[in-house]
């Protein structure tokens, strides 16, 4: 893992159609820690993260990924980026024709590794996320718990430095939520930085108990250390 | 390079990842065969010209005629001095009279069984083969003036020239005609190609996002719709050449050359299939990086 800050947002701004979301953000996140990213809906918690790996490009400012100007990026560097950052998407994004085996193994076969990487790194992680038997199912049949935790593995295949997951327990029950939440710890402790957008106060509060983390609060268009850690 | 090993071995991730899609494949593969079909017969037809052109040209360019009409009491006298004139000028080889029987196998066709051609006074034709850059015509008209009136020199200029030309143009024509099937066909898959992109763009952004480089996404759809223009194209292609070789002869009747392939010409065809595999390569490759444009 390198020194350098997992996550830097300095002076970013994002406008839609000259409506102002963010002014003047500036934002660092060290490597291996686990921050929530909370705020009222609409307040541009996906904006963000999305601009953390690029699906979107900031209206001014600069975004790094371990100290590397994503603005700055070819376009094959920014997809050789995206490997080593693990996103769950709010709403998952699959392949809805693959089964849950095939499109958790997107991130590797896109990568061009051998059948071999691919095996070392299956074989546990559908036991991991609890969907072993799930394997061969489509996402369409999964459930939204198990779509959510198809992604986190999907996420974590190529076993990133960094964890981006936008709402990932969004529409999910509170038990299948702290699910989640126990896998997001355990990468945590394991030295991966997590950045988990969420509006859900009692999971923050739940995790509080668990890890060290640290709240951002996207409102009136900046962000705000929202106190000491919980 | 990597592209056409990848193009030539394939890659099941990249393949796999993208569904197929019915229709799109269909009219790829119709489309290349219909245009492989008609590009086989334009292609003969193109060949046909050229080579006509090239026959009429040959035949007729060292050839010339001296058409003798005169009254019974001097056409002998007359054709004397012709074939004295002749034997004399510089750039006139060989010379031969046409029997009788020769001049109305020409006419034949043209009157019917039934005439009488015997019974019809025809003038005394004389073959002319040049030599060389010819005779000096105008001095030539002048001596048959002096001394054989009824004679006529003809150097076949009057219709050979346009009937080269009629053969050159349907040349051109068919030239213009292979183009058109090659822009349609370019135009057919790259729209075949733009609806299956389209058609997968959920795909295509899901690829994106977990880490695949553009040149991954592109090997999907190109190797695939290559492989479909050249099945297509090699279908088709096939059928052409069967048409073709079931059109019926002409060149016994004297009128034309056969449409079709004369020995190595056979091997011009096997340009369709490729030419439809080419054009899907780089429609596609263009279709694609239109559409990853579109794509963070």
């Amino acid at each position: 893992m390198t020194d350098e800050a997992a996550i830097e947002l300095t002076s970013v701004a994002m406008s839609y159609g000259g409506r102002a979301l963010f002014r003047d953000v500036s934002v660092s996140l060290a490597p291996g820690s686990f921050h929530f990213l909370t705020g009222p809906s609409g307040a541009g918690k996906t904006t963000l993260i999305k601009l953390c790996y690029s699906e979107l490009t900031p209206t001014e400012g600069r975004v790094a990924i371990f100290g590397e100007d994503t603005g700055a990026m070819a376009r094959d560097d920014v997809a050789k980026m995206r490997r080593r950052v693990g996103v769950v998407h709010q709403d998952c994004r699959f392949i809805d024709h693959l089964n849950v085996s095939e499109n958790v193994l997107l991130p590797v076969t896109v990568s061009g590794a051998t059948a071999a990487d691919i095996e070392a790194n299956m074989s546990d992680l559908l036991g991991w996320v609890g969907l072993t038997n799930m394997a061969d199912q489509t996402p369409p049949e999964l459930s939204g718990g198990e779509r959510q935790r198809a992604a986190l593995a999907r996420a974590v295949i190529l076993s990133p430095d960094l964890i981006l997951a936008d709402e990932p327990t969004g529409n999910v029950d509170w038990e299948m939520s702290l699910n989640i939440l126990n896998l997001l710890i355990e990468l945590n402790k394991l030295g991966k930085t997590i950045l988990c957008a969420t509006h859900d106060m009692s999971l923050i509060r739940q995790a509080k108990t668990r890890v060290s983390a640290r709240v951002l609060r996207l409102h009136n268009g900046s962000v705000e250390l929202a106190g000491a850690e919980l | 390079m990597k592209l056409f090993w990848v193009l030539v071995r394939g890659d099941s991730s990249a393949e796999k990842v993208v569904p197929p899609t019915g229709l799109t494949a269909l009219l790829t593969t119709a489309s290349a065969a219909a245009m492989a079909f008609l590009a086989v017969f334009v292609l003969a037809l193109a060949l046909t010209a050229g080579r006509q052109a090239s026959d009429w040209e040959d035949a007729l360019a060292d050839t010339a005629t001296v058409r003798i009409s005169a009254p019974d009491e001097t056409i002998v006298a007359q054709v004397e001095a012709v074939e004295a004139i002749l034997a004399q000028t510089p750039g006139v080889g060989a010379t031969r009279q046409l029997s009788a029987q020769e001049q109305l196998d020409i006419l034949a066709p043209w009157f019917g069984p039934d005439v009488p051609l015997d019974a019809l006074r025809l003038p005394i034709l004389i073959e002319v083969k040049i030599d060389g850059g010819g005779p000096d015509v105008i001095g030539l008209e002048q001596r048959f003036a002096a001394e054989a009136p009824g004679a006529v020199y003809d150097d076949h200029g009057r219709w050979r020239v346009p009937m080269v030309r009629a053969a050159q143009g349907l040349r051109r024509l068919a030239m213009t005609g292979l183009l058109l099937i090659a822009g349609v066909t370019g135009v057919t898959i790259a729209l075949a190609a733009s609806a299956s992109l389209a058609a997968n763009g959920q795909v295509i952004d899901v690829l994106r996002l977990v880490g695949a480089e553009d040149a991954y996404i592109t090997r999907a759809f190109v190797r695939r719709f290559t492989l479909r223009a050249l099945i297509g194209g090699a279908v088709g292609t096939v059928f052409g050449l069967v048409a073709v070789a079931l059109v019926p002869n002409v060149s016994a009747s004297n009128i034309g050359a056969d449409v079709g392939f004369n020995g190595a010409e056979w091997l011009w065809p096997i340009l369709a299939p490729l030419a439809a595999g080419g054009l899907a390569f780089a429609a596609t490759r263009l279709a694609a990086a239109r559409r990853l444009k579109e794509v963070s």
